[in-house]
């Protein structure tokens, strides 16, 4: 009986084992792999002509980094792009999801959904120049804020973070959505029988749910915005984030070293960040 | 259980780092003493001796308008020419700045490149652009004389590619916006706060050299005598006018379809450009009009060039001998709008192109300040100084785009 009982033991950890080899194996090699030598190459330098690395070990680019100024600036502004994006995601997304999951029919709810994701089939780059048109001079913007006495933002930081808030919402509203559809309506039901106001009842008993699910959101759309470089290229005018400079190292200076190095930034304001929502607990209520 | 697990994944990581120190650690070894102090070096490549049958394929690298195939405008057309002459299948990738086609030619996907000054000899440094027999060119001969065997198409004597045609980079501004019509660089300059908010710039760290090239002219002290040679303090003069420059810039164009999407939305009124833009946005209906000012101009000169890995070599020599043939570059002359490179393409070209692009007038063509890389033994024969290289004009860039 206990040798028939260890005989598929084994096997089934065999099995596990081959399920999850490949995956794992995958995930260390390239995934951790690529982050290290990322790592290591940035502590190397280039050339003159930036064709060959030359492998010393050197924290120079990392000293420039940290004492030219202009590095701190880029950094700061991607930070409160990132934060801005994700402020704005959250506020668009919570009553959209609020209404999807507990006052739109099973049928309309279906078809939110739908409505939610289509949004994504299409090309990124098609929905960053569809603002480009937006916000240029007489364009939609411009047409819609004139009765107002305004003109369009133009090509910007504003353009840029309100451009990244509407191609990162479906990743906001879809967590929350998700989140709220487990808060059971009897709840809801309970907490407006015990005289609780519409305002206390969203406060007290939807917010506490949601907020998991809110952070969950938050890491695709601050993570997403971190990484950007596209956008800000077409709709951002001038400025530029930190994808850029990794961008233009590489590409234009042909130096991968210090875009390595640049890139160290946003991994580690990340793991920051990750290391922040664990704090809340935010992470265990998924 | 759970302390022990993200212990083991650190170790893992730690163990994969220091394995990877290790490895590059010994290679490293092998780099550095192979490197060379003080003069440019080309690496030894062999060049073709003698060419054989087409390969029925080619994968040209090229400025926007430089491989026309009749799909922009069907008048417009050079490739099929060559294909139809040659059999070599021709596919054309364009590019937008010097960096790019360094970038995108490093990869090795590209058979032929033009590619301009400041990215030629980034390219024989790199060992990915191989020397020119040119004696297998039968167009060469008819190629300008002052355009062969200069510092960004030869090292040594030694041709890496032929030469394509020049031209200057251009102001461009909007007729309208734009009043009086400027006649020197003060718009994008001195004078942008009259338009902030609306001027455009090149997004490349090379064009530094243009607000060099302006401090030159305006600022006789700073000492400089060639845009491309600068020493810490220059750079830092340039630096510092390029930023007040930036106060104004509504953005930097590196895309050309971008700039003239800018220039016809009114976004953009005034900065610098090419001639094939301007023609293009005229096309469009767009009220612009550009001029070389007087003070001159930063330009190019391109050099067509093989990849030294390219399995299509007989193809690729193809190409080099029919773009610089009269009548492919008296069309593409007249597309893109420059001078070009082959003497007999005037007879080819409408009345008075040659005139107004001063093809082969050697005085004009050097008083263009071509795109040159910028590396530490100055350009302008200075030896007291060390002057600064494209990796620091690369950060300067960066800087002034704050």
């Amino acid at each position: 009986m206990s040798a028939a009982g260890t005989a598929p033991g084994r096997r089934s950890r065999w099995q596990l084992g081959l399920l999850l080899g490949p995956p794992m194996a995958w995930l260390v090699v390239v995934y951790l792999g690529s982050l290290a030598a990322l790592f290591v190459t940035s502590l190397w330098t280039a050339d003159e002509f930036g064709g060959t690395i030359s492998r010393t070990w050197t924290l120079d680019n990392f000293r420039d980094l940290f004492t030219l100024e202009v590095y701190r600036t880029i950094t700061v502004r991607t930070i409160l792009v990132a934060v801005a994006v994700t402020v704005i995601d959250a506020v668009v997304a919570l009553p959209v999801a609020l209404f999807m999951a507990k006052v739109a029919s099973p049928r309309a709810q279906r078809l939110l959904v739908i409505a939610v994701l289509t949004p994504l089939w299409a090309s990124y780059l098609v929905k960053a120049y569809a603002w480009r048109g937006m916000f240029s001079n007489g364009g939609p913007v411009d047409w819609l804020l004139a009765p107002l006495g305004l003109d369009t933002p133009g090509y910007g930081l504003t353009a840029t973070v309100i451009t990244l808030a509407y191609l990162w919402l479906p990743y906001m509203i879809l967590p929350m959505y998700a989140g709220l559809e487990r808060l059971p309506g009897s709840l809801l039901e309970a907490s407006a029988d015990l005289g609780a106001t519409g305002w206390t009842t969203l406060r007290r008993v939807v917010l506490p749910v949601l907020f998991p699910a809110a952070v969950a959101g938050s890491i695709f759309t601050f993570s997403l915005t971190l990484g950007d470089y596209i956008a800000v290229k077409i709709v951002g005018g001038a400025n530029q984030m930190l994808g850029n400079v990794v961008y233009d190292s590489f590409l234009t200076g042909n130096n991968m070293p210090f875009a390595a190095a640049v890139s160290t930034i946003p991994v580690v304001i990340m793991l920051a960040y990750l290391t922040g929502v664990r704090r809340t607990g935010a992470l265990e209520n998924l | 259980m759970r302390t022990t697990r993200s212990l083991v994944g650190v170790m893992a990581v730690l163990a994969l780092t220091a394995a990877c120190g290790t490895t590059s650690g010994s290679g490293g070894d092998g780099g550095s003493a192979s490197e060379e102090q003080g003069g440019f070096v080309a690496p030894d490549l062999p060049m073709a001796e003698e060419l054989g049958d087409y390969e029925g394929e080619l994968s040209v690298l090229a400025w926007p308008g430089y491989a026309e195939d009749g799909s922009t405008d069907k008048s417009v057309d050079w490739v099929t020419p060559f294909e139809e002459e040659t059999g070599c299948d021709v596919t054309v990738k364009y590019f937008g700045t010097s960096d790019e086609a360094v970038t995108l030619m490093q990869s090795g996907e590209y058979d032929v490149v033009s590619a301009s000054g400041d990215a030629s000899l980034r390219l024989i440094a790199s060992a990915d652009a191989e020397p020119v027999n040119t004696d297998l060119i039968e167009n060469y001969a008819d190629v300008w004389p002052f355009l062969k065997d200069r510092d960004w198409n030869s090292v040594d004597g030694q041709m890496y590619g032929v030469p394509h045609g020049y031209g200057a980079n251009l102001l461009m501004y909007n007729t309208k916006e734009v009043t009086p019509a400027p006649t020197d660089w003060s718009p994008v300059f001195d004078g942008a706060s009259d338009y902030s908010g609306n001027v455009t710039a090149y997004d490349s760290p090379i064009y530094i050299a243009d607000a060099a090239l302006y401090l030159m002219n305006t600022q006789p002290d700073l000492g400089i005598e060639h845009p491309y040679a600068l020493d810490a303090d220059q750079l830092a003069a340039a630096v510092d006018l390029l930023k007040q420059q930036r106060e104004h810039v509504g953005e930097y164009w590196s895309d050309y379809l971008k700039e003239i999407q800018a220039f016809t939305t009114g976004d953009s009124v005034v900065g610098t450009t090419w001639q094939v833009i301007v023609n293009l946005a005229q096309a469009d209906k767009v009220p612009v009009e550009a001029i070389l000012p007087e003070t001159g101009s930063t330009g190019w000169s391109d050099t067509w060039m093989v990849n030294a890995n390219t399995e299509h070599r007989n193809c690729a020599y193809g190409w080099l001998n029919h773009i610089i043939s009269p009548e492919a570059n008296a069309a593409v002359a007249e597309w893109f709008g420059e001078a070009p490179a082959n003497s007999k393409a005037c007879d080819l070209t409408s009345k008075g192109f040659c005139e107004s692009y001063h093809a082969g007038d050697e005085a004009y063509a050097e008083g263009i300040w071509y795109w040159t890389t910028p590396i530490s033994d100055c350009l302008d024969g200075r030896t007291d100084v060390e002057c600064t290289t494209y990796q620091d004009w690369t950060r300067a860039w960066t800087e002034v785009k704050g």
